[in-house]
């Protein structure tokens, strides 16, 4: 019935299959709306956020999504900055799921935030100071990158393309990509950079604090570091992820070697600087601040330093060493087990960045303020998966994403 | 922030407290609350949903009996002065809500800027910002007892302790109309420090050398809460108790013995 609108020369599943798993996916998307509009119209007291956790799971949910979308960008700096020809077979996916992931942080944030009608105070009233306010200023901006950069896929849809006007926008839109794409790794580089900076520049919460480079604490180039290692990563699993559900094989493996291997020596050096950084917080920092590494991890019934174990060990020495080697990367079941690692390993480090500085008590007579998120709170961050999931079904279904489709499928 | 430089001669407000004096009533709180319409629920067990502008902890030396010893401590907002007005909550906030004012060394809130954010609250290492997360609901005939001086704040905006600035407001139009620049010390105090029965709190400016809190800072005795944070904050502490100093701040191991010698 839809077959007009599918690229030619690929095989899709029948419109029922598809309509019956966009209708299940659907119910899901429901409910996260339905909690959306909850908190919308209560309030945040519809979560279990609290006055001494004010950035909770939302906020992780914030910085994870765009660690993760971090693959559009350095995807998009790797194939037309430093000019990786091979990367155009796979740069239409990572801009679709970076396209995913910062609509998905913005909407969070929409969600977020006390009084969403006020949030244009953030440009209106901008503190130059600010981390908060980089990030918004950069976010919004890289939005718009990525939807000038998501347009021209949307124009490649067979029946669009026959229109002339778009046809020939499309067209136009590809030659001048590479403008937008360094604009993308531009301000890519300051907002993932700020988000850092958001826990890195509290003084007055030693568990986030670090020092740094003038304005900059060393958590502001950690962050852009591990997006541009990790992101990648997620770009890499979302394609074997698709590749498994639709039964093909999508991207060429040299492709995907090429990507794990840059991905996997982002991963190397970025461990090896955040291990420094904990070290140096950990015996200059928070001692002179009255804390002992331990005090961090201890007393607690959650924050263990299983959790540094696992941040820095499984999330990131383990896979940066299974993807630096060429043994590593052609094994199927080692490559699954480093970008799933990375993106744990890179997710738990913007927990930690978040809910255990909120976790962390400061003054010495108070304890440890636990933090369960209400249904809500879940409901409204599995919401952008579910539309993210959509949006990817559709796009698949209906426009040329992965250009080796063909050929690997004759 | 910029302003730091054009006024020579500013005015420091800030607290002395006496731990030893404060007998944990609370006192202070009931006044904090009826003066700057501070909203409150039927239920208030979950104290992590109350708001407390000034709240009051319950210290221990954790000695068994009868060596136990206990402390109140009132914590209002210590409007941080941090290095050069970078306090933990101003430099933070994007919208320019909240700002250091150099005219008095107090942290404002402009709460109809606020869009509830949070980054402040998440910066301050004293809990002393608290979150909006309900429209206030007055019990029947409370609205004709609200402080007519002081803005009620409505859901979705970060509020704390402004050291009663709307009494500082009242008391500087008061001097201005009487031609003086100047105020005098009892022309503005804060509503916690007039209820505190034991009088543990002292208010002024600490700058002034005729103002109380001017000498009181300087006691041995007196301490800040986390001052290795470098937050600088403008409400200090006096206790003759050693344990209560030493529970102000985060202290090592040998830090802790090289103190006790």
């Amino acid at each position: 019935m839809d077959s007009e609108l599918i690229p030619r020369g690929v095989k899709r599943c029948p419109l029922g299959q598809f309509s019956l798993w966009i209708g299940i996916v659907g119910v899901v998307l429901l409910w996260g709306v339905y909690a959306m509009f909850l908190c919308w119209f209560k309030g945040l007291n519809q979560t279990n956020m609290n006055d001494s956790y004010g950035f909770a799971l939302w906020i992780w949910a914030d910085l994870a999504v765009i660690a993760l979308g971090g693959g559009a960008f350095f995807t998009g700096f790797l194939r037309y900055i430093v000019g990786k020809d091979e990367l155009k077979n796979i740069i239409n996916y990572a801009v679709l799921i970076g396209f995913i992931c910062y609509s998905s942080a913005l909407l969070i944030l929409a969600i977020d935030v006390g009084q969403p009608l006020r949030a244009w105070h953030i440009f209106w009233h901008a503190n130059v100071h600010s981390m908060l306010t980089e990030v918004a200023f950069c976010l919004s901006c890289y939005f718009g990158v990525l939807t000038i950069e998501y347009i021209p896929l949307v124009l490649e849809n067979r029946q669009i393309d026959k229109v002339p006007f778009f046809h020939n926008l499309g067209h136009n839109m590809h030659e001048i990509m590479a403008v937008f794409a360094a604009t993308g790794a531009f301000l890519s580089f300051f907002h993932q950079g700020s988000l850092g900076g958001v826990a890195g520049v509290l003084f007055g919460r030693p568990f986030g604090y670090r020092e740094g480079v003038l304005v900059w604490p060393w958590t502001f180039f950690l962050f852009t570091w591990s997006a541009a290692a990790c992101g990648p990563c997620f770009t890499i699993l979302i394609t074997k992820i698709t590749e498994v559900i639709t039964g093909k094989k999508l991207v060429k493996d040299n492709v995907i070697d090429l990507l794990a291997k840059i991905s996997g020596w982002m991963l190397a050096t970025y461990i090896i600087a955040k291990i420094i950084d904990t070290w140096y917080w950990a015996v200059v920092t928070a001692p002179s601040m009255g804390f002992t590494l331990m005090e961090f991890y201890s007393n607690n019934p959650f924050y263990g330093i299983w959790i540094l174990f696992l941040e820095i060990v499984l999330g990131g020495i383990v896979p940066a060493g299974i993807l630096i080697t060429q043994k590593g990367r052609s094994s199927s079941f080692a490559l699954w087990t480093a970008v799933i690692l990375a993106v744990i390993g890179v997710s738990v480090n913007r927990w930690v960045m978040v809910l255990q500085v909120m976790a962390v008590p400061v003054l010495p007579f108070e304890t440890w303020p636990m933090y369960l998120p209400s249904w809500q709170e879940v409901a409204t961050t599995i919401l952008p998966v579910a539309y993210g999931i959509i949006l990817i079904m559709l796009s698949h279904r209906y426009l040329p994403i992965f250009p080796q489709e063909q050929e690997l499928n004759p | 922030m910029k302003e730091e430089h054009k006024h020579k001669k500013t005015r420091r407000y800030g607290m002395v407290i006496d731990l030893d004096k404060c007998t944990g009533c609370g006192a202070c709180m009931v006044a904090c609350m009826a003066e700057n319409n501070v909203p409150f629920r039927e239920d208030e067990t979950d104290k992590l949903l109350s708001l407390t502008w000034l709240r009051i902890y319950r210290l221990t030396n954790g000695k068994p009996f009868p060596e136990t010893d206990i402390c109140y401590l009132p914590r209002p907002c210590m409007h941080c002065e941090g290095h050069h007005g970078h306090s933990p909550c101003v430099s933070v906030c994007p919208a320019t809500v909240t700002d250091y004012d150099w005219e008095t060394g107090i942290v404002s809130q402009i709460y109809t800027r606020c869009f509830g954010c949070r980054y402040c609250m998440a910066a301050c290492p004293y809990h002393a910002r608290y979150f909006n997360w309900w429209d206030p609901v007055w019990p029947e005939g409370m609205k004709q007892y609200l402080n007519p001086n002081v803005s009620v704040r409505m859901r979705g905006v970060v509020e704390k302790c402004s050291f009663c600035f709307p009494r500082y407001q009242v008391a500087s139009e008061k001097a201005h109309a009487e031609g003086r620049r100047e105020l005098e010390e009892e022309e503005y105090q804060t509503a916690c420090t007039q209820a505190c029965p034991a009088g543990a709190i002292t208010f002024g400016d600490l700058n002034n050398p005729k103002h109380a809190v001017y000498k009181l800072k300087k006691s041995p005795n007196a301490f800040r809460l986390l001052e290795k944070l470098g937050t600088n904050p403008k409400v200090y502490y006096i206790s003759s108790r050693e344990w209560v100093r030493r529970a102000g701040d985060n202290y090592l191991e040998h830090e802790f013995k090289e103190q006790k010698v």
